[in-house]
């Protein structure tokens, strides 16, 4: 849970004053050097994760999984269908544990809500204009109140990358912020900075700060909708940015790479990289977060595998 | 760092590499005893167990190998550089193979993590012989003139931090040019450069091109003075290199010297933060410090060094120390016992001295040689651990206010091996690099080698560069 220090979270506010000190204050976070982040994702992708670390990882990977459906096609039975798989995710094994949330568009809202009903699995919902934004922030706002008012506990939304990459970092700002507002109490914000399109890890850096600034529950890397998606590098960035951020305002802030992340293993990768850069307080659905749909059927599969000691394939877990 | 994810041990299986009971040296292409029987044994740094018994090779076990080398080097030094690059090729090749054996081999007999033996030391050994071989057939495009000649039998001698490392180093660039060689390991790391003769018999190569003599300092030293040695290539202490410089001076023989280091890791105001962090935590805790080329000095910009060594310690508390040949491992043994009391010893005085010791805490294996990882901060020049080479995962740290400052300290060691720049600044990273006295000097990295890279010494760090096409011009005649 966060600890708050009011008083060094002051003294950030004063750089969110104009464009001007914003500016000056995001171009003066350190430099991010693409070789050695690099290498440091990538030798903390060998370590070795065998027996009981790996069952635990498997776990705890399946209870982070934001199991999302955002295709145009979506109907009310297949969001129900992804509500039932989200709380019992392999009918064979109650002791698998639920996924955290099911991800969908806003007017699918309702329908998850039911179909997750008396569960611990949250619904998040995609709004803002998902996935490219680009849309006045009237309609933004308004699609993300119609997301809450239908009962979503979790708004993902996307920044404006074209006013970022523009410089406009005070209109990027205070379109989190308003949204941030239009989530009210009840439901936490997720901010999507779409990494790829970014492209550089500076950028990703300032847009992690300028997020967390303006009131981001959680930092997420991508759509899943572009094609660079989130890597190990920019989740060990964006890491290294909350566990900044906490150190300099007391604020504790999640992370939610999205996109790409296909298998069991590439998903302990992550965990490693949580585990090493900012430890414990972020390893557990509060704080972590997976998007992904098609990662979730191999957890099963290795789960299923650690238990019995065979491989079973792809009939074994269902297909939704 | 206590954390609800506890990784399980992950040990790379011991039983992949066969160790004899007993070795022998490997002189003219056969394994033999030494001439008066004597044997050493060799053990496990990391749980002192005795993994085998080698045979200590005297004065006349020096001249059997140095006559079989030199009745040698006839046929191999007349052979087209095609040829030779062939064996040279095959023996690259045959390391790739076996790397996993040879990996194996080194952790246990050097206490090195597998995870740097595997991932460091064993691709840049076969890639040594790959990039020599590549030069045997281009000498005479090499730049040393059109007709350039092997120098006779060279003699090595080669430390205990990167056994097989040091040993590709030496034997790939001497065969390369047609040079043939008797080579004496460390007495505490054997191991793997009697694997290497075994590979050398694999390759086929002629008998008598490379002969390996295990031994101490006695042996090496016997080496070295043989009259009928044309090369003299020493990496090591500085002690021994001067002693070395005094046998062989007034002979022909030709001599290079890779010696001790200081090196001088600078951070700048405007660095790159995380990535300097890693470089620092690479640069010193590499081969737990056991590195010549370690980056022991850290230099950091006033204005930056209470963030940074708050991310230092940080990062020191995630390094995980224990069995070598566990996979997750990052910091394994110290090689010997003499070292663990080297080290040991020089940060005693360092606290007596007044700097402020810290390490981050973690588990200490009961047995075997163990060192944790350690800082010192409010260290000056004129501290000892500031000045000798602790050779061990020790790091001082000093502080300077302008970059003038950064390379006044910087230089002012005896040693002059490596250092490292750390700033996202390109201009500072040329001004600065151009007034370090060092052999190598990185910039927002630490610890980086390629073959096609030459390495080697100012001042007390020694003369002659190993390494890309300047290292064929120490094995040839120019």
């Amino acid at each position: 849970m966060p600890t708050t220090a009011p008083n060094a979270a002051h003294a950030l506010a004063d750089v969110t004053a104009s464009d001007g000190t914003l500016r000056r204050f995001l171009h003066g976070l350190p430099g991010v050097d693409a070789v050695g982040l690099e290498a440091r994702a990538a030798s903390l992708g060998t370590r070795s994760i065998k027996t009981t670390a790996k069952a635990y990882a498997i776990d705890l990977a399946i209870s982070m999984v934001d199991l999302t459906t955002l295709e145009g096609a979506d109907t009310p039975g297949k969001v129900r269908a992804l509500g039932a798989k989200a709380v019992h995710p392999d009918p064979t094994d109650r002791t698998t544990p639920s996924t955290a949330a099911v991800c969908v568009y806003p007017d699918m809202v309702a329908t998850a809500k039911a179909a997750v009903a008396g569960s611990s699995v949250k619904v998040a919902s995609v709004a803002t204009a998902f996935p490219a934004g680009r849309v006045p922030l009237t309609v933004k706002l308004a699609d993300v109140r119609e997301a809450v008012a239908a009962g979503a506990d979790e708004i993902d939304m996307v920044i404006d990358r074209g006013a970022f990459l523009a410089g406009h970092f005070m209109k990027v700002y205070d379109e989190i912020v308003a949204v941030r507002e239009a989530c009210g109490t009840e439901a936490r914000l997720k901010v999507i900075f779409e990494t790829g399109e970014l492209s550089t890890y500076d950028n990703i850096r300032r847009a992690s700060w300028l997020g967390m600034l303006a009131g981001a529950d959680f930092i997420k890397t991508s759509t899943g909708k572009v094609a660079v998606n989130a890597t190990p590098a920019n989740t060990l960035l964006m890491l290294e940015a909350v566990r900044d951020f906490r150190a300099q305002t007391g604020i504790q802030v999640g992370v939610k790479p999205a996109g790409g992340i296909r298998t069991s293993k590439d998903a302990i990768k992550f965990l490693v990289l949580v585990n090493e850069t900012v430890g414990e307080d972020w390893l557990d659905n509060h704080w972590f977060r997976f998007g992904a749909s098609s990662l979730l059927n191999d957890l099963l599969m290795q789960r299923q595998k650690l238990a019995t000691g065979r491989y079973s394939g792809p009939d074994y877990v269902t297909v939704d | 760092m206590a954390s609800a994810f506890e990784y399980a041990p992950a040990p790379e299986s011991r039983s992949i590499v066969d160790i004899a009971p007993s070795y022998g040296l490997f002189i003219d292409g056969e394994f033999t005893e030494a001439a008066d029987g004597k044997v050493f044994k060799t053990v496990s740094p990391a749980t002192e167990e005795v993994l085998s018994e080698v045979a200590q090779a005297g004065e006349a076990d020096v001249d059997r190998a140095v006559a079989a080398a030199r009745k040698a080097f006839e046929k191999w030094s007349a052979l087209p550089g095609s040829e030779r690059a062939k064996y040279l090729f095959r023996i690259a090749r045959i390391i790739q193979e076996r790397s996993r054996e040879l990996a194996v081999l080194e952790t246990l007999d050097n206490g090195k993590p597998i995870k740097e033996t595997r991932d460091a030391d064993l691709p840049l050994v076969a890639a040594h012989f790959f990039y020599y071989a590549g030069w045997a057939d281009k000498l005479e495009h090499a730049g040393f003139g059109a007709n350039p000649r092997p120098l006779g039998v060279a003699g090595q001698v080669i430390p205990w931090n990167f056994p097989l490392l040091m040993l590709a180093w030496k034997i790939a660039p001497a065969l390369a040019t047609g040079n043939t060689v008797v080579l004496k390991p460390a007495e505490t790391t054997p191991l793997t450069a009697l694997f290497f003769a075994d590979v050398c018999r694999q390759a086929g190569l002629p008998k008598g091109v490379v002969n390996i003599l295990p031994g101490y300092g006695d042996t090496g030293a016997a080496l070295v003075a043989h009259p009928d040695v044309n090369k003299v290539a020493f990496t090591g202490s500085t002690a021994v290199g001067k002693e070395i410089a005094r046998t062989v001076a007034g002979s022909r023989k030709k001599l290079t010297l890779e010696l001790g280091g200081k090196g001088a890791n600078i951070v700048f105001d405007d660095a790159p933060i995380d990535q300097a962090v890693e470089g620092i935590v690479n640069g010193i805790f590499f081969n737990q410090g056991q590195v010549c080329c370690a980056g022991s000095r850290l230099l950091v910009q006033e204005s930056i060094q209470d963030e940074l060594l708050d991310s230092l310690k940080r990062r020191l508390s995630t390094l995980r120390l224990g069995d070598p040949l566990d996979k997750n491992t990052d910091i394994g043994a110290i090689n010997s016992e003499e070292q663990l009391a080297r080290i040991t010893r020089l940060v005693e005085q360092g606290e007596a001295e007044g700097a402020e010791r810290w390490s981050p805490a973690c588990e200490i294996p009961s047995a075997g040689y163990w060192f944790a990882p350690t800082l010192f901060t409010n260290v000056t020049q004129a501290h000892t651990v500031a000045r000798d080479e602790i050779f061990g995962p020790v790091l001082s740290v000093l502080t300077f206010r302008t970059p003038d400052e950064a390379v006044a300290k910087a230089n002012n060691t005896p040693y002059g091996l490596s250092a490292g720049i750390w700033t996202e600044k390109g201009s500072r990273i040329l001004a600065v690099a151009n007034k370090l006295r060092a052999g190598v000097v990185w910039s927002n990295t630490f610890n980086k080698f390629d073959p096609t890279s030459p390495f080697g010494g100012y001042k007390e760090s020694g003369f002659g560069r190993e390494g890309g096409r300047h290292g064929l011009e120490a094995y040839l005649d120019v």
